[in-house]
Order: C-alpha cells, then sequence, then structure tokens
C-alpha cells in the first residue's frame, strides 16, 4: 500500500485548515467496458458525452422532483460545511457538501436556468466541460451518501440523491466505476456481491455447522435453499467470507435455532446488499431487488429478514415495496421485510435468549450507528428504534457498554469512510480519510472509559474498521458484529460446551 | 499493467491481478510477490497452493475462516490463525494471496 498521510486523531474534532485542490487527484479506477455493458451502459466515454449527460440530467430533473429542489434551494448559509467526514479528514473545500453539490449545481444553472443561460457570469452557472466532469468523477466519489450533512441543513438538502444522480449520469455517458458496476454483474450472474457460488457457499455454510457444533455440541443449522421454511435470511454475502461478519452469521444462527424457527438462506438471493443505490440507478436497484422477491416466493417462505448491512437495510425498510412488492404472499403478522436485529431483540424482550454476559467481559463496547440504519431507517414500533435496538441488544449481551461522543452517533453518526461504494482499494486515501472523525470519537472513549471493541450491524463498516483501525493503531479484530456478541452470550439449550462448561 | 515472466508478457489488471489465470506459474508468483515486497517461504506456498485447489473446486477464493482451518491442520494450530495469515501476507491474506496465487481478487462488501 502507498504511503497516505493519516490525519492526527489526538486532539479533539476540530475543522481543517483548508488544503485546496488536496484531493483533486482522487479517482476510482473505471469500470472496463464489459462492466458497463452488462448494465446496460456504454463500455466507455461516448462521443457526444456532453449533449447525452445534459440530457440524462434533464430526465432526471424530470423525474426527481427532489433532484430539481435541491438544485435549486441551496442558500450558502454554511450550515453544512464542516458536517462531511471527508472535508473533516482532507481539508479539501470541494468535499464540503455545499462545494460538492455546487459541482453540479453550476451545470444545471447553466443549462436549466433562464439567467444561467443568458449571463453565465452573473450566476456562478459553468458548462459541463471535460474539466467539470473529471471534478464530478473525482469528488462524486469522495461522498458516501452518507446523508449526514442534510441532517444539518436547514432546507434539508440531501447530497446522497445529488451524487447519486451525478453517477447515473455518468454511467449513462460511459465513465462508470469499476467497484460498484463490476460488483453488480456478479449480482446478476451469481447473485451475490462475492461471485461466491452455490456450491461454494453450501461448502462455507456446512463448515460453520461444524465449528458451532464444536463449540456447543448441538447440531446448529445453517440450511440453504429449503423450500417450505418459514424466514428467508437475506444477508450481506460478507458474512459468508470476512472477519467479523462471519461470527454475526454465527450468531443469527443460534438466535434462529433457539427460537425453534424454520429458516433458510437462498443462493439465488445470497446478498442483501444494493449497489445499485450507490450508483443512483433506479433500473438497476429494481433488478437486484427481484431477486429477493423471487427467491422469497420459489421458496414459499411467510417472513424475509435481513442480516446486518446497513445501506440494505435502506434499500429493504425504505423501498422493497415500491421495488419489488407487493409482498402480499408474506405473513402480515410480521413487518415486511424485518431486520435480524428486532427478531433478536423481540426474542429477549420475550425472555426467550438465555445470555451470559459475563461471556464479553473481556470486551468494553461501543457502537457505530451506520450511516443508512441510522438517517434512513427504523426499527421496531418506536421513533429511534434504529439506535434504542442495537443498543439494548449490545447491554443485554454486555456489562460493558460507552456510547461515544453525542455529536457522533445516532443521527449526527459519522460514516465508516467506506460506505457508497467507497469501500475499494483505489479509494484507500479517501477512505482513511474519511474514517478519521470516528476515529476521533472512538480514541476519546479508549482514553477516557477504557473502551476495547467497537460494534457494528454493517458489513461495509466491519470491512472498513477492520482495515482502518490498525492505520489508527487500533487492533484489526477491535470491531464486531452486534451479532457476535449476541453469539459469545447465548446459552442455547442443551449446549454442552462453550460457556456452559466454563460456568461448571 | 503487465508482468513479463520468461519471455511472456502476461497481462495483469491496474492492481496487479493477472487477466488470464491459465497463464499462472510459479515462476509467475515470485514475480508477482517480488512487487509486493513478498518473500515467499514454504509456509507462503502452503497458503498459496491451498487457494489454488480451493479455487480449482469451488471458482472462488476461501473465506478467510476456512483457509485459517485449513492452515491449522497442515501447518499446526500455532499457525492457524487469522494473525499468522497477515504475518505472511501483510495486505490481507484473501486478497494479497489471490493475487499472488493469480486468482481473481475477491470484491465485494470485504
Amino acid at each position: 500500500m502507498a504511503d497516505y498521510k493519516v490525519p492526527c486523531i489526538d486532539k479533539p474534532l476540530d475543522i481543517p485548515a483548508l488544503a485546496r485542490g488536496s484531493m483533486a487527484h482522487s479517482a476510482p479506477f473505471p469500470a472496463a467496458p464489459e462492466h458497463q455493458q452488462a448494465l446496460g451502459f456504454p463500455g466507455e466515454l461516448v462521443d457526444d458525452w456532453h449533449d447525452k449527460a445534459i440530457d440524462k440530467f434533464a430526465e432526471l430533473l424530470g423525474k426527481s422532483r427532489a433532484l430539481q429542489v435541491y438544485m435549486d434551494s441551496c442558500v450558502k448559509c454554511g450550515a453544512c460545511t464542516d458536517k462531511c467526514q471527508y472535508f473533516l479528514g482532507s481539508g479539501d473545500p470541494k468535499n464540503m457538501p455545499v462545494a460538492r453539490q455546487d459541482l453540479m449545481r453550476k451545470v444545471y444553472r447553466r443549462h436549466f436556468t433562464w439567467a444561467g443561460k443568458i449571463v453565465p457570469w452573473l450566476v456562478d452557472a459553468e458548462d459541463l466541460t471535460e474539466e467539470v466532469l473529471d471534478d464530478w468523477y473525482s469528488y462524486f466519489h469522495q461522498c458516501s451518501q452518507c446523508r449526514r450533512c442534510s441532517v444539518f441543513c436547514p432546507y434539508g438538502i440531501d447530497t446522497a440523491e445529488i451524487s447519486m444522480a451525478a453517477r447515473e449520469i455518468m454511467d449513462h455517458i460511459g465513465k462508470g466505476q469499476k467497484y460498484c458496476n463490476e460488483i453488480l454483474g456478479k449480482v446478476h450472474k451469481i447473485g451475490n456481491n462475492l461471485g461466491l457460488p452455490e456450491k461454494a457457499l453450501a461448502n462455507t455454510l456446512e463448515d460453520l455447522e461444524e465449528d458451532i457444533e464444536e463449540e456447543t455440541g448441538l447440531e446448529v443449522k445453517l440450511p440453504l435453499n429449503v423450500k417450505g421454511a418459514d424466514i428467508l435470511l437475506v444477508t450481506p454475502s460478507a458474512d459468508f467470507f470476512a472477519e467479523p461478519h462471519v461470527d454475526g452469521l454465527i450468531g443469527y444462527a443460534k438466535v434462529f435455532h433457539q427460537a425453534g424457527v424454520s429458516w433458510t438462506i437462498s443462493s439465488y438471493a445470497s446478498e442483501a446488499a444494493n449497489f445499485a443505490m450507490f450508483i443512483g440507478s433506479y433500473e438497476q436497484m429494481k433488478l437486484v431487488a427481484a431477486r429477493i422477491r423471487k427467491a422469497a416466493e420459489d421458496l414459499g417462505v411467510k417472513r424475509i429478514i435481513f442480516g446486518e448491512c446497513g445501506h440494505a437495510w435502506r434499500v429493504a425498510y425504505a423501498f422493497l415495496n415500491t421495488l419489488a412488492g407487493p409482498f402480499d404472499f408474506l405473513d402480515p403478522d410480521y413487518p415486511v421485510p424485518q431486520h435480524i436485529c428486532e427478531l433478536t431483540w423481540d426474542l429477549i424482550e420475550k425472555g426467550a435468549l438465555t445470555l451470559d454476559k459475563s461471556a464479553n467481559d473481556h470486551m468494553t463496547l461501543t457502537f457505530h450507528d451506520s450511516c443508512n440504519v441510522a438517517r434512513a431507517t427504523r426499527m421496531g414500533e418506536e421513533p429511534g428504534g434504529q439506535f434504542e435496538i442495537p443498543r439494548a441488544i449490545i447491554k443485554a449481551c454486555c456489562n460493558n457498554f460507552v456510547d461515544m461522543d453525542a455529536d457522533t452517533i445516532r443521527e449526527s453518526t459519522f460514516c465508516c469512510g467506506g460506505g457508497g461504494g467507497l469501500l475499494t482499494d483505489d479509494l484507500m486515501e479517501t477512505r482513511i480519510n474519511g474514517a478519521s472523525p470516528r476515529m476521533q470519537a472512538l480514541k476519546e472513549v479508549v482514553d477516557d472509559h477504557g473502551v476495547t471493541h467497537m460494534a457494528a450491524i454493517c458489513a461495509i463498516c466491519k470491512s472498513q474498521f477492520a482495515k482502518i483501525m490498525p492505520i489508527y493503531g487500533f487492533e484489526m479484530d477491535s470491531i464486531v458484529s452486534v451479532h457476535q456478541l449476541v453469539s459469545n452470550a447465548i446459552i442455547l439449550d442443551g449446549q454442552t460446551s462453550g460457556q456452559t462448561s466454563e460456568a461448571e | 499493467m503487465a508482468y513479463e515472466c520468461n519471455g511472456a508478457t502476461i497481462e495483469a489488471d491496474e492492481e496487479g491481478y493477472i487477466l488470464d489465470i491459465s497463464l499462472w506459474n510459479t515462476d509467475l508468483a515470485g514475480l508477482i510477490a517480488e512487487a509486493e515486497n513478498i518473500e515467499m517461504g514454504d509456509d507462503h506456498w502452503e497458503v498459496v497452493n491451498f487457494l489454488r485447489n480451493y479455487y480449482d473446486e469451488y471458482q472462488i477464493a476461501p473465506a478467510v475462516r476456512v483457509l485459517t482451518k485449513a492452515v491449522k491442520r497442515s501447518l499446526g494450530p500455532e499457525k492457524g490463525n487469522s494473525k499468522y495469515l497477515y504475518e505472511l501476507f501483510p495486505y490481507g491474506p484473501a486478497k494479497q494471496a489471490c493475487k499472488i496465487a493469480g486468482l481473481p481478487k475477491p470484491t465485494g462488501c470485504i
């Protein structure tokens, strides 16, 4: 890995000195023609890219009233300027949300406002030149679409929507991003982001069953493609592959086992993530979501439950019914869809799970609210359930829990730095920058309260932190899955080893 | 980018993963490892060979957990942990070892 300047996290969160253009060089690898074409986009930059881009822009403005309002309504109040983790980490003023929006807004003014068409120099309107397009490609891939800035904008301007629209326009003129587009191709071809075929998935699940049996003495199943199961679990494919994700998957399996419910994973819909949201493509979002509906119908399940994945829960909670509904064939007594944390918390509240908190006594936990869960969804019946329920589960499983600074959690949470299609090695510098406010807040509770581990409920957050935390001086395994804590604490009926044997 | 190996030019992507996995050979693995600043020892080869065998059967690299267990079986419990694998391949056993083994880069939220 190249050496990058790592922001200092010793001082409290502060506004950095401006470093104009310091991140202008950052750009993701371009999608190869085959990645583009697999999604129906041009393979490379088309000759008439300028006109095509403006046409697409017009089409999006016609479709999305929100985009039109966001283009028109900024009053340059400055409330957003110090709210973006990529600005705080880099000092590059083009990473201020208002400046990021203005990259698109100046082109909007030039082509879609009366003044911008006649007297562009008076109203800060600009043509979409090659230079501006390069800026779009660079800075709209330094936005993780986390929506933190929109919380502080008095008009509620959502930079995520603008960044999605910009990426959608760029895809349509042949300027796509390799990471997202290659992965979407794998979902269409194989069923998940990893490209994990059914045979490998089956082998991985069997392997995990062996591990759980070794630990507990019980045959805890991770069923695959079981027709007639009650519950379809849709979880990020990283849960089958990476650490600490897989420990969370083991936790879900133990919860299902103890609850005595029948459940299954589908190889056809072996992915909760929907990267189409990151590239702003409604058509692609529908295609990916349709796989989940098809799997649910083919397997004849009654419920759909989502595993720990941040943006997947946004797509599921906010859009699934529009994208792939109506889900009138599912059991109406349960939320459609449901989050694994809702299921687990419900069981804990009913007293259906025996939890030995001391199993997690070697840790002092804090919780990183994942941006999409925090600002775009809910869990449970009460407002704020998406903040309370994961914390309640952690506290039911652990004796030691401390929250980070109030300005950095719940609806004000920072992005992990790798969301929105940025979790790729070619954007490592941006990822390091974006993680810095979270790392600062974490360091405070580590220093002041002896926090040893941070829990999360998002595959991207977990992978980002496992990679980035060592760069900031933390241990790689100090990021954990919430259901990993459940897995450690839960005592299954008839369990012969693990915590029970230690207690004997 | 590309590797020059025994007089042949082997094409690779921007990050050095070879494009045609059938062109892999042990000399090329040595070259890729050199570019990654890794000196290949017996344990490195054990991992690389396991990855290639697994890929042959499953068309994907194994999960870190599966790899760890395999290393534990072949090299002993003191080496069967992800810490040791990261010592062998500092940029991550999944990605860096795959590159040396000539396999495609695992993608996704990992």
